[in-house]
């Protein structure tokens, strides 16, 4: 049996490689999304926060010997923490402005975060092991598949799916929802809105960093890594409709497994087919695929 | 009235540039470094390079010809635009006598020309194309450290030998990538081996396993991964990651020691590579990097070696020429031998590569290694007729002649 003249084992083997990538997209553009969705913030240091994230779990296993699982924790929580805090000094004092200039502060921020751990690491970046517990391999009878990559797939899932429910189906997640439509109305309940935005701009920076923690074991944590994925991630964004959640975690996958499928029938195509999309699905539904118009 | 104030004012910049080019040429020799300071290859390079062409600028005493030496320094973000039109303007505004050039191919094959055209010699230390002294070799362009000839005469022919007779290759997809691919593979064939296959890979590529598994899937015995820096970090990491070394022999056909050095020994174990020069081969190269060690807090790479060693045979060959004529200069320089810590009797050939020996190294189990930065152990010292060939590159219009 084959599909497109390759063997079906090297196609699903391919297509689970693609789920990977997929989640590692769904789970970063995540983040992004949030942050656009609530705050109309086009956050370009989003990359630099992944960056972080990952450059966080290493300097807490080598130099504090904290273990990867308080990292998946930890990372997020103190890069989300330094989030809240570039909000609270910079960011809050844009949202009136035209969205160009948040866009330029996070850019701005990106490269100099990049800079200072170029300047402290080097550029050739550091080796995060794999969790003993992950370490190993499993034959699915296809293809062997690293346990940790599973891992990747069933954590990054479970944070898309719990995300999604808080915003789109909680009473907090509606509050928020609300705040974006019409601020003032919803502080006149006596909301505490600057709070909630503070706090939803964290917490999608955590997010952004716990992808960066993921990601460690897998790649070489250099100070580069974000800048390199985060033009994809945008370009997943925009194909799921800026804002949506649900369209992005969807998107995010799904590209994955096209490019996955890219990989194999022409490799030199693979860091453009996710481009090549984007700008066949803006001349069709502008507002991307899940977007209100 | 504003018109008149801009006219007055240009008159007066331009009036202010001539002025420091007259001046420059005058009373300094002025040497400029044009390298990838912030980039993928900052590490192989970057500010090492600047303090070991400081350091050789030191220890020549810091004039030649009674001229002090200034080194100016640019980062060409691995952008040939940048690179050629910083050359451009060294060359014609600051009085730029000689020029070292970093990593990346693509950006020294565009410095190339314009060091041709504007005659000022163009000493490529990172870039491994050997098509610089090929088809776009110039009459004031010198190889330093190593390119991709020699990389697969050392790499590719050892494994073979080894009994690795089919290679699958991963290769990245630019000049460099390709380049060193077509060497390799015919080096393997030569050796009675055979290249089965291969991948284009775009550069700075996120995720290797999809390529990697391809390659497994090819039932090849040898990896050849025909990429550098972190491409070849994350291939190599990936491969163990997905168990593929232990099914394929992964060649490192570019790696330094500032790749080994970030991967740490656990991964990069049991790999054969070609280097151009090592910190601990003998009490001159361990000498260079304990002082360069105080300095930066990391060994040298051959690279960075490579930059100490050329600086000082530029201002070697301005000293005996009297002059800072770039033809004589240039004529010089392929005249002389270099000995130094970084080469022993080496010497630049007309088409205007540096022979000089070569090892393959294999990176030490972290068992082998007993101290920091103890990494390679020494498999075989390549003369350089065996490395780079014993005849000039016929391509190169400068050899036909």
């Amino acid at each position: 049996m084959s599909v497109f003249g390759f063997p079906l084992p090297v196609i699903l083997g391919q297509l689970m490689l693609g789920l990977v990538n997929g989640s590692f997209y769904a789970l970063l553009s995540l983040g992004l999304a949030v942050i656009f969705g609530l705050l109309g913030v086009v956050n370009f240091a989003h990359g630099a926060f992944y960056m972080l994230g990952a450059y966080a779990a290493w300097i807490a296993l080598d130099q504090f010997g904290i273990n990867y699982w308080f990292a998946l924790l930890l990372a997020p929580l103190v890069v989300g923490v330094l989030g809240v805090i570039i909000e609270r000094l910079f960011l809050r004092h844009l949202y009136r402005l035209d969205p160009l200039y948040g866009l330029l502060l996070t850019f701005g921020i990106a490269l100099i975060a990049e800079g200072l751990l170029r300047y402290q690491f080097g550029a050739s970046g550091q080796s995060y092991p794999v969790p003993a517990a992950l370490a190993g391999a499993v034959n699915l009878g296809f293809m062997v598949l690293p346990i940790y990559r599973g891992w990747v797939i069933a954590a990054s899932l479970a944070v898309c799916f719990v995300t999604w429910f808080l915003i789109e189906r909680t009473r907090l997640g509606a509050t928020l929802r609300a705040a974006t439509e019409n601020a003032r109305l919803v502080q006149a309940f006596g909301i505490n809105v600057p709070v909630l935005v503070m706090c939803t701009y964290g917490g999608g920076v955590a997010l952004a960093a716990l992808a960066g923690v993921l990601s460690a074991p897998v790649i070489q944590v250099n100070p580069l890594m974000g800048s390199s994925l985060v033009i994809v991630v945008f370009a997943v964004v925009v194909i799921g409709g800026m804002g949506s959640i649900l369209g992005t975690i969807v998107s995010g996958l799904a590209l994955g497994l096209i490019e996955g499928f890219t990989k194999v029938i022409y490799p030199e195509a693979s860091n453009i087919v996710v481009f090549v999309i984007m700008a066949i699905v803006l001349i069709w539904r502008p507002a991307g695929l899940f977007g209100k118009e | 009235m504003k018109l008149h104030a801009l006219a007055v004012s240009l008159a007066f910049g331009l009036g202010g540039l001539a002025g420091t080019a007259a001046q420059a040429a005058d009373n300094q020799v002025v040497i400029g470094d044009i390298d990838d300071l912030s980039g993928v290859y900052a590490d192989v390079i970057g500010q090492g390079g600047i303090e070991a062409a400081n350091m050789a600028i030191a220890d020549f005493g810091g004039s030649v010809l009674g001229k002090k030496i200034v080194l100016l320094t640019a980062d060409h973000q691995n952008k040939p635009d940048i690179g050629a039109s910083k050359f451009r303007e060294w060359a014609d505004q600051s009085g730029a006598n000689m020029i070292l050039g970093g990593s990346n191919t693509g950006v020294s094959i565009a410095m190339a020309k314009v060091a041709a055209a504007k005659k000022v010699p163009f000493i490529a230390i990172g870039a491994a194309g050997a098509s610089l002294t090929g088809v776009d070799c110039t009459p004031y362009t010198v190889h330093y450290a190593y390119d991709t000839t020699a990389l697969a005469n050392g790499t590719a022919s050892t494994i073979v030998k080894n009994g690795g007779k089919t290679w699958y290759f991963l290769t990245a997809d630019y000049a460099f990538g390709t380049q060193l691919q077509d060497a390799a593979t015919k080096v393997v064939t030569a050796n009675g081996g055979k290249s089965i296959g291969s991948v284009r890979v775009p550069l700075g590529a996120s995720d290797f396993s999809s390529f990697l598994l391809q390659a497994q899937g090819s039932g090849a015995q040898v990896l050849g991964l025909a990429n550098a820096g972190n491409d070849f970090s994350n291939s190599l990491k990936a491969a163990n990651e997905f168990g593929i070394t232990k099914t394929m022999k992964p060649a490192a056909l570019l790696a330094f020691i500032s790749d080994i050095h970030s991967l740490g020994l656990n991964t990069a174990q049991g790999l054969y590579l070609t280097t151009g020069w090592y910190w601990d081969l003998n009490d001159d190269t361990r000498a260079f990097g304990k002082r360069f060690f105080e300095k930066m807090k990391r060994e040298p790479t051959m690279n960075q070696a490579a930059y100490y060693s050329a600086t000082i045979a530029y201002l070697r060959a301005v000293k005996s020429a009297g002059t800072t004529d770039p033809d004589k200069v240039m004529a010089e320089l392929k005249k002389s031998k270099i000995n130094d810590m970084f080469a022993k009797n080496g010497y630049i050939r007309a088409d205007g590569l540096m022979v000089h020996e070569m090892y393959v190294m294999q990176v030490k189990s972290p068992a082998e290694s007993k101290y920091p930065w103890d990494y390679y152990k020494l498999v075989k010292t390549m003369s350089g007729e065996e490395a780079y060939g014993d005849h000039a590159d016929e391509t190169c219009p400068l050899v036909k002649k």
